[in-house]
């Protein structure tokens, strides 16, 4: 039986966290991340868990001791946002190099200066090229679900890579919701016990990590890294297949809405899906065929599966909650609009950049979206290829 | 050595075995090497207790040479040499 609790997204994560019972939680709180930490802490307090919570003194320490415990062998988790991602940002790096499968949830939210509290992708988009792993959440259940199904990931054998769930600040992780738990020992039997194959702790085999790597192997060893995002992209539909049995439902890398038949398609992340669904609802109903797809994984990204879903649709736009300012748009589009290079018959493609520090996006702003594709599939032409959506000329 | 491809060393530049810094011959560091006077050397092994490389070669409490494998140069032992009966070279 499952429980069904009403829980803020930030304390769905932290029950995840609680279920699978890591043996080392190191972090430092961050509005909006805040209530994760809070909520672990008393599930530390109240003798609920047997992990070692280390209270560390910034977001660089965090990630640090997390780098520490997960390359001793001990199952090691955390969660930050924002400019504590931004101060842990060199750790990031070295905890992706060592292969080292630590669990971070990534509350995001926007990026100083001006400084603001709220959500857009700008923190976790800037990790993209760190080696780890992103998965995007479009609710707290599926953030709480997504932490499950990482831990499983970043363990794997085939891939050793930590892993980030992005789950959007105040919008998913301060709203109430009914979220259903699994059983713990359901949990418990899902993660089972990491069984480290290099540990620092172990003196039968001693190991070194992290030595001086200079001109004659660093190359090797990033090449190594890259093949470990390779492995990942084959390895993770595995471990989603057998997620299947636990939850009932496919963390396919991406999911498409309406798409059969779709003549208009919008791409978008996390929270912002519920606004697109909604108005594709509208839409259909007044006869316009529009498709949503959801990108769930940014890392390892499925160009085959974007290419696939997209190419059902003759225009497409690509929502971003992040700016690159490259005068190229924003990072979503850039790797859409390159995985669509080879292909000949492709849609046409533009971007919208939305949402920057919490700006709200509602349904009206998306069907402005649709309708813009419909003029470019009139005109046979694109005018404006990076779009700004709901900001005040 | 033969340098080896990406996939056919350990992950993220662990190093796996212990103490294989043995393997990585220093030596070829050097641009000065030590020689010693034996006539001269008391066997105090100063140069053992200092030498930072533990290149100083010893048997049966006796100082019997260099580890030129390993012995980057540096002159420490030349430098604390009571005697002063170890030289340093030009290689």
């Amino acid at each position: 039986m499952k429980d069904k609790l009403a829980l803020t997204g930030n304390e769905a994560v932290a029950h995840a966290m609680r279920q699978i019972n890591p043996d080392v939680v190191a972090a430092y709180p961050i509005t909006p991340q805040t209530e994760i930490v809070m909520a672990f802490s008393q599930f530390v307090a109240d003798g609920l868990v047997d992990t070692e919570t280390i209270p560390v003194e910034s977001e660089h320490s965090a990630m640090s001791a997390c780098v520490g415990a997960s390359a001793s062998g001990a199952r090691a988790m955390t969660a930050t946002c924002s400019q504590g991602l931004a101060l842990m940002w060199e750790i990031v790096y070295i905890a992706s190099a060592m292969r080292l499968p630590i669990v971070m949830a990534v509350v995001n939210r926007a990026l100083s200066a001006p400084i603001n509290i709220h959500c857009d992708h700008s923190d976790s988009m800037g990790a993209r090229d760190s080696g780890w792993i992103q998965i995007y959440c479009e609710t707290g259940q599926e953030a709480y679900e997504s932490v499950l199904l990482a831990m499983k990931i970043a363990e794997d054998e085939n891939i050793l890579l930590p892993v980030m769930v992005c789950l959007d600040g105040f919008i998913t992780s301060h709203a109430v919701e009914r979220i259903e738990l699994l059983e713990d020992k359901v949990v418990k039997d899902w993660v089972g016990e990491r069984k480290a194959k290099y540990s620092l702790l172990n003196v039968e085999n001693p190991v070194t990590y992290g030595p001086l790597d200079l001109q004659d192997y660093y190359f090797e060893h990033k090449r190594q890294e890259a093949e470990a995002m390779r492995n990942a992209y084959s390895a993770i539909p595995k471990v989603v297949d057998r997620f299947k049995n636990l939850v009932g439902k496919r963390y396919d890398y991406l999911e498409e809405y309406k798409m059969e038949g779709a003549e208009f398609a919008v791409l978008a992340l996390s929270s912002t899906c519920g606004t697109a669904r909604a108005t594709v609802d509208r839409l259909r109903a007044n006869g316009v065929k529009a498709g949503m797809v959801k990108l769930r994984f940014l890392r390892p990204f499925p160009a085959r599966e974007v290419v696939s879903a997209l190419s059902k649709a003759k225009a497409v736009a690509i929502l971003d909650r992040s700016d690159t300012f490259s005068n190229q748009g924003g990072p979503v589009f850039n790797e859409i609009r390159s995985a669509f290079y080879e292909e000949r018959n492709k849609p046409f493609i533009v971007n919208y950049v939305y949402g920057l520090g919490g700006r709200d996006i509602i349904v009206e702003e998306i069907e402005k979206v649709y309708s813009d594709l419909r003029n470019i599939l009139k005109q046979k032409k694109v005018e404006t290829l990076v779009n700004y959506l709901g900001v005040r000329e | 050595m033969k340098e080896k491809g990406w996939k056919d060393i350990p992950i993220a530049g662990l190093i796996v075995e212990a103490g294989n810094a043995e393997q990585y011959e220093t030596g070829s560091w050097r641009t000065f090497k030590p020689v010693r006077d034996v006539e001269k050397c008391t066997n105090c092994l100063n140069c053992w207790i200092n030498c930072p490389d533990s290149s100083i070669l010893v048997s049966e409490e006796k100082m019997v040479g260099f580890d030129y494998d390993h012995c980057k140069g540096c002159g420490i032992c030349a430098e604390i040499c009571p005697v002063k009966c170890i030289e340093m070279v030009k290689e």
